[in-house]
């Protein structure tokens, strides 16, 4: 049984949190024509702007209903209104989402009533669909503001089979899958060629691998996503055969689309390493009622091949992880596949899928909290964010970047870490981090005897 | 919470020529169409450069989770205000009134951790909206663990960046400075020949440490700069500033209250300038030479500006020849806007247009007399809009914030980044030699032609 320990401190230090409009923001940029607009002032705004722009180094396309003194105090319903007016004017997106900060939140903002208000006042834009979400930033994280955000996306946009006449299994190839926000542009990418080669055809909820993939297109500018989701797609969720979900975060969302649809439905916890890839490879074969392509046969034994060739280096290593549940769970399973011992696990927030995870104690806490189990454990390397360098810095340990943002180096955003074909990758990237530098040299030994050269005796050893 | 009359107060700057318009904090942003920060956001960016004082956030995970260690300002020794520090707010916390009790355990935490010689509180949103005392608790903690505790109000919805940068040098002249006075000079930097004189910096964040391509020309000319509001700031260095002979505003005048102030207190005259571009680097060591009137000081700080413009003159000759006549859409957001112009004509480079929004009217009153009453202003720096000038204007290059840098690439547009977050530092005369490297690699660079050009396929079809 995993033991959370509660966070204790008054003061947060080196935050490992990133906030709920955050994640709502980011479901919603990987559905087409999307446009975020954050309930709140404009610093909200601006600030998870700037997150985002410097994780994906791509324009974002990000709004805010712009609370000053007097709305702040008085009322801010008009905002939403107006803001949502605003966005659907100007650039006549197919999607808004009103994401609630913490600011709306406390002074008792209702956008759900906001919302049915503008419908009311403005029929003439009942194309554009308004999904509003409660995400504050004083409870949860990424993790639980995207999860929340898709989850009323589903609720909103996917129609009842009973209304819409669905039925499961019409679309034969047609695989509807909903993934967690551990899932990078480049991880959907590989995910949807292991789809294809069962000749199914996946629908990603959301796909940010077509809308924040780093792509250059042949406009110059626009305001609203680029690529992702189209909601069109949602109208025929209830036609799939199955419904495949990555990531534990999403176990309402999943619950809400079987609900609606009567899709049945696959559940992972995440795509990290053999057995998960194995659990997702069965079940596509059972989905699709075809054989695992001879391709996939390779990459597995390409993946049994670097097991063992990493094992040496891997085994029994001590890992410090500082990651949002879902991927703390994934980064979990594949470094203990590999005979790893993780020696720090700290998240974020608390929820209800970290019991799951194999290990004796989660910290819920930041990245000091991970800096000072390690320390105590005497981790020889850390997984985290790009604020996590620092850490291991401080620590004189490897890091391998992993989570959000991911701002000091370039690319990370399309790293794919899932398939048999990512899991290798991660176990190389591992092992050459520590090739050189986790392994335990004996130190020197120079015998009072001995006749080495006379300057010899207070050289430093080298290698 | 600050009054609507607090606010006022500091949007009304009576040192400002220009203080006659409706003040730019109450002009209403527009839901659905607005871009650029908050007050709190101005101030952190203001103080966090003070590199040894614990900067704590006091608020939900938002404000600080989505910006810390965001900043290239750089400091020469101590790195506190690397570590972001925050009360984390929860639910609870806010819903029974818990706020400000974890904020006094977090200064203990603070202090008993790092052992800093200051803290600085930022009030945000929620606190202000559900009332937390934050002086009173700053108040209270100071005298329990003996260290200054600093609140800087500066609740996100009260206004603008600009607003923000006024409530940060407003608590420092408040609570920091006149607080100490500065340590005698040190008997093995006094130089018998001639008279060190003590100087300040307002507005100076040394982005990417480009300070330290001035810092050597003050330390030659005998200037000692008791404190550069704030890059690489030290807290006791603040506490000096009323000691000052003379303080220099920096590029623009967001913390102009500060300079007006410790002229009303302590008679500190002040002038304002920059270190972008040799014409302004030039300008202000002349500048501070005759606040200062040391007849010595004058006629060694114009030998060493012959010296450094004709030395530097020479090394961007080859530079200045490949950028003559280039165009450039300046969209700085404001508050370097003037101070770039400068650097940019000093290259023979022409500024086709600069944005104006957060500029104060000052500002804009300088951007008229550096380029002409027909200089386009831009208020609205939407992406379309500067997309839409650069094409217009047939701008070779726009220089704008981080923000605005992948709009431009999309747009295969040359940029360069001029905002806090950059990596490159632009002042005085060295610093020049980075701007032209900087201007000439993006200007210059061979990948234009290749992603403007569509794929040969599609050339053939067209020609077919």
């Amino acid at each position: 049984m995993t033991e959370i320990l509660k966070r204790n401190k008054a003061l947060s230090v080196s935050p490992l949190k990133a906030s709920q409009p955050i994640g709502g923001s980011l479901a919603t940029l990987g559905f087409n024509r999307a446009m975020p607009m954050l309930h709140g002032s404009q610093g909200c705004t601006a600030f998870a702007k700037v997150f985002f722009v410097r994780h994906f180094r791509e324009p974002i396309p990000l709004q805010s209903t712009a609370m000053d003194q007097s709305s702040s105090v008085l009322g801010a319903d008009e905002n939403v209104v107006v803001g949502i007016k605003t966005i659907a004017e100007k650039s006549r997106p197919a999607l808004i989402t009103i994401l609630t900060t913490g600011l709306a939140e406390t002074q008792g903002a209702d956008v759900h009533r906001n919302v049915c208000e503008f419908r009311a006042a403005h029929p003439e834009f009942d194309d554009v669909a308004v999904v509003a979400v409660n995400t504050p930033d004083f409870t949860g994280s990424v993790e639980t503001g995207y999860a929340a955000t898709l989850t009323e996306i589903i609720r909103t946009l996917v129609p009842d089979a009973k209304e819409a006449g669905t039925l499961p299994g019409w679309r034969k190839r047609q695989v509807n899958v909903l993934v967690s926000y551990m899932l990078t542009p480049g991880d959907l990418e590989a995910l949807r060629d292991i789809f294809e080669q069962f000749q199914l055809r996946p629908v990603f909820v959301p796909d940010l691998s077509d809308s924040l993939d780093g792509c250059l297109t042949e406009d110059d500018f626009s305001p609203v996503t680029i690529g992702g989701t189209p909601l069109s797609e949602m109208a025929t969720l209830g036609h799939a055969k199955a419904t495949v979900v990555i990531g534990a975060s999403l176990q309402k969302a999943a619950d809400l689309l079987e609900e609606k649809t009567g899709v049945p439905t696959y559940r992972f916890d995440h795509l990290y390493g053999l057995h998960a890839n194995d659990a997702l490879i069965s079940a596509l074969a059972e989905i699709s009622g075809l054989d695992v392509p001879e391709r996939i046969e390779r990459q597995r034994a390409q993946l049994q091949d670097a097991m063992l060739d990493t094992h040496f280096m891997l085994g029994q290593l001590r890992i410090a992880i500082a990651a949002d549940a879902d991927l703390l769970h994934a980064l979990v399973d594949q470094v203990q596949e590999m005979g790893a011992e993780v020696v720090a696990a700290v998240t974020s927030c608390n929820t209800p899928q970290l019991a799951s995870i194999p290990v004796a104690s989660i910290k819920i806490g930041d990245l000091e909290d991970m800096e000072l189990i390690a320390k105590a454990n005497n981790a020889q390397l850390v997984i985290g964010n790009s604020h996590a360098v620092d850490s291991a810095e401080r620590l004189d340990t490897p890091i391998l970047r992993a989570g959000f943002p991911l701002y000091d180096i370039i690319g990370g955003y399309q790293k794919t870490w899932i398939g048999y074909k990512g899991a290798r990758q991660t176990l190389f990237d591992l092992a050459n981090l520590v090739i050189n530098h986790a392994h335990e040299e004996i130190p020197v030994y120079r015998s009072v005897y001995a006749q080495k050269p006379a300057n010899e005796a207070s050289a430093p050893s080298c290698h | 919470m600050k009054s609507t009359k607090d606010i006022a107060e500091l949007l009304d700057e009576p040192s400002c020529e220009h203080n006659k318009k409706e003040k730019s904090g109450c002009a209403k942003p527009k839901p659905g169409a607005s871009a650029g920060g908050c007050a709190f956001d101005g101030a952190q960016i203001a103080l966090l450069p003070i590199a040894d004082v614990a900067h704590i956030v006091h608020g939900p995970i938002a404000c600080a989770g989505s910006s810390w260690d965001n900043r290239g300002t750089r400091s020469s020794g101590a790195s506190l205000y690397r570590i972001g520090m925050t009360t984390d707010l929860t639910e609870q916390d806010i819903v029974m009134g818990r706020a400000e009790k974890r904020l006094f355990h977090a200064i203990k935490q603070a202090v008993e951790t790092y052992q800093p010689p200051a803290v600085f509180i930022y009030n945000t949103c929620v606190p202000a909206l559900i009332g937390d005392d934050i002086g009173a608790v700053c108040r209270s903690a100071e005298e329990r663990w003996g260290v200054p505790v600093v609140p800087i109000d500066s609740a996100g919805f009260y206004g603008t960046k600009n607003l923000g940068n006024r409530i940060a040098g407003d608590a420092m002249f408040k609570y920091v400075i006149g607080t100490r006075d500065p340590d005698p000079l040190p008997l093995s930097v006094q130089r018998s020949e001639i008279k060190i004189h003590d100087v300040n910096l307002v507005g100076e964040y040394n982005i990417a440490g480009e300070f330290w391509h001035v810092l050597p020309l003050f330390d030659e000319l005998g200037l000692r700069i008791l404190c550069t509001l704030s890059g690489d700031a030290r807290f006791r260095e603040v506490q000096t500033m009323h000691k000052a002979e003379v303080n220099m505003m920096v590029c623009s005048k967001a913390m102009l209250n500060v300079a007006r102030k410790l002229n009303e207190k302590y008679g500190t005259p002040w002038f304002e300038g920059s270190f972008y571009g040799i014409t302004d680097t030039s300008q202000a060591l002349r500048d501070f030479a005759k606040a200062i009137n040391d007849p010595d000081l004058t006629e060694r700080t114009e030998r060493l500006i012959e010296r450094e413009e004709t030395r530097i003159r020479a090394e961007l000759a080859p530079w200045k020849e490949r950028l003559k006549g280039k165009r450039v859409l300046l969209f700085t957001g404001g508050v370097k806007s003037w101070s770039v112009i400068s650097a940019l004509q000093d290259l023979g480079m022409v500024v086709v247009a600069t944005g104006t929004k957060k500029s104060t009217e000052e500002d804009k009153a300088r951007i008229r007399e550096l380029m002409g009453e027909d200089t386009l202003m831009i208020e609205d720096g939407s992406p379309r809009e500067l997309i839409r000038i650069v094409h217009d204007y047939k701008a070779d290059i726009l220089i704008a914030g981080g923000r605005n840098m992948y709009t431009a690439l999309k747009a295969k547009i040359p940029f360069l980044d001029i905002n806090q977050e950059r990596e490159f530092g632009y002042e005085g005369y060295q610093g020049m030699l980075e701007l032209v490297r900087q201007l000439a690699l993006t200007m210059e660079s061979p990948v234009w032609q290749s992603v403007r050009a569509p794929a040969p396929w599609k050339k053939a079809k067209v020609a077919a």
